[in-house]
């Protein structure tokens, strides 16, 4: 439902009311605005003094150190949650009882407890001196977890009839979880897992408990051994970092929102079956062609008509939060 | 067993802290994220706009920075000398209500288009569609994102232990510091936060379940 059905086209009284709303709401935020600034301002943390330290070199220095930091933890944990996630997934699928039941149960007990938890129990019980790599660590684990339980979604979302075709071809099951299963249901996951990136690169920002030096600890640090004006200048390295950290989390959100638009324009095409024009012998070598396609070599049967609803769910979709 | 038991108190405490701050901030982010969800499909643009800014700027913000903000810099607007525990459950009930709002949203959206336009025929206003047709049949389609959403929230607590706020990561910071082993410390750790997680996850089912009746 878009929002224009729970109110009418507004008349003439309505446009005047919402006109009058829209100012008196506009006065009010710019008057919170207004006024937490002048409580800034009177407290003398909005005086240029407070800015200009971040005109010296050695802070520079220490905020791209920082960043460096921060995006150095998340490339680990990044690599290492992905691993890890793939790892558990086919674990959690796997045949064989007690690799499923290790899987679930390592998976089911790092998502439910708090990744911070996690992270100082790492920090202090073994890798004291290593910060980085106990937050690396403690990230990779939690976020391991959820995604591998975002691949399984994506596994099981893959129609029966692609494994099913896999295993009449003769492949082996690693072979089918390989190179037909894990690729579409990486492809069809890949907003989700994103997401679930960006969250990782926001959850770095708990290396502030355990002192290691990314960009909040970083502001810390600059924040409480400066003194400007006889204060110190939490409020513009807050406003400063904050701002640097946010918009890097920004630009990882909007590449997954590009990515999910561009995967829902692709997925239009699919309803389409062209099985009508083949020919009663197939030659071997066009056997290759329409798997390539994917969508269309199994468009006759059931599949067809899943993968038409699933095209109609997406729209609808569409349609619905546009 | 023996860092429980020399410790019970304080534990005790730290449970108790735990489950009173996810209390006080769920109900922050319940009521603001409904207001923002409503904000966000309003008539009126600026109202709309904020909404969408509150909720993008939120969500891409790390917790951790918001609790900076929350202890370094609104004391500095409001005033000084709030307490740990209050500024602490406003910095995670303002970052979970924008995930409320977006799940209240994503609800509104499967309220059948028919209600809005049946209520918008017999001339309820915008306000009265909303607070009398349509939430009341979005709140049934909302419960299980929120119940996930809450979870969460019982897990970002643990941040605001790292504040001096009393909780079970304060707890096992404690114990660290005195000198006990870490393993038994996490697991009893683990385990309070268990119990909490579970008693919402079950709460949520039975409120599910008396929904589903209702239809």
């Amino acid at each position: 439902m878009s929002a224009s059905v729970l109110y009418d086209a507004p008349g003439p009284k309505a446009a005047v009311r919402n006109r009058i709303y829209a100012v008196a709401g506009s006065l009010a935020i710019l008057a919170l605005i207004g006024v937490s600034l002048m409580r800034l301002s009177d407290k003398g943390h909005l005086a240029p003094e407070m800015w200009d330290i971040f005109n010296y070199a050695g802070i520079r220095q220490n905020i791209a150190d920082a960043v460096l930091a921060t995006l150095k933890a998340f490339g680990l944990a990044a690599v290492g949650s992905l691993i890890l996630g793939v790892l558990l997934a086919v674990g959690r699928l796997s045949d064989h009882k007690p690799v499923r039941w290790t899987a679930t149960t390592f998976i089911e007990l790092f998502r439910s407890i708090p990744l911070l938890i996690t992270i100082y129990a790492i920090w202090v019980g073994f890798l004291t001196d290593y910060s980085m790599w106990a937050l690396a660590l403690g990230l990779s684990v939690y976020n391991g977890c959820v995604q591998a339980e975002v691949l399984r979604a994506g596994i099981n979302s893959v129609p029966k009839g692609q494994s099913e075709a896999a295993y009449a071809l003769g492949m082996s099951k690693t072979q089918v979880m390989v190179s037909v299963l894990i690729p579409q249901a990486v492809r069809a996951m890949l907003p989700t897992i994103i997401s679930q990136l960006v969250v990782t690169l926001k959850d770095t920002s708990l290396g502030f408990i355990i002192l290691y030096p990314e960009l909040l600890q970083t502001a810390r640090l600059i924040a409480s051994n400066t003194q400007v004006n006889s204060q110190y200048p939490y409020v513009s390295t807050i406003a400063v970092i904050g701002t640097i950290y946010v918009a890097m989390c920004l630009l990882l959100s909007a590449l997954a929102t590009w990515i999910e638009k561009r995967g829902r324009r692709a997925k239009t095409g699919i309803a389409v079956a062209a099985a009508a024009e083949t020919p009663g012998i197939l030659p071997v070598g066009s056997l290759a062609a329409p798997r390539a396609e994917d969508g269309p070599a199994d468009g006759t049967d059931a599949n067809g008509a899943d993968g038409a609803g699933g095209g109609n769910d997406a729209n609808g979709g569409v349609s619905k939060t546009d | 067993m023996n860092v429980l038991l020399d410790n019970f108190p304080e534990y005790r405490d730290g449970f108790i802290g735990t489950v009173s701050i996810t209390a006080i901030s769920s109900v922050i982010a319940l009521v603001l994220g409904v207001a923002i969800a409503g904000f966000r499909v309003s008539p009126v643009p600026p109202l709309r706009y904020f909404g969408t800014a509150w909720v993008t700027l939120l969500r891409n913000t790390p917790l951790t920075l918001l609790f900076l903000i929350f202890f370094f810099v609104v004391p500095e607007i409001l005033f000084p000398g709030m307490s740990p525990f209050l500024l602490g459950s406003l910095a995670l009930g303002f970052y979970t209500s924008s995930f409320v709002c977006e799940a209240v949203r994503s609800g509104i959206n499967t309220v059948p288009l028919g209600q809005a336009e049946a209520a918008r025929s017999i001339g309820m206003t915008f306000a009265q569609t909303l607070r009398i047709v349509v939430l009341p049949q979005a709140t049934r389609s909302v419960i299980p994102p929120l119940s996930s959403i809450f979870i969460a929230l019982t897990k970002n607590s643990a941040i605001a232990g790292a504040f001096s706020v009393t909780e079970l990561f304060g707890w096992q910071k404690l114990m660290s510091d005195r000198g006990y082993e870490i393993m038994p410390v996490f697991i009893w750790v683990a385990l309070g936060y268990l119990v909490v997680t579970f008693a919402i996850s079950g709460l949520f089912r039975l409120l599910e379940r008396r929904m589903e009746v209702a239809r």
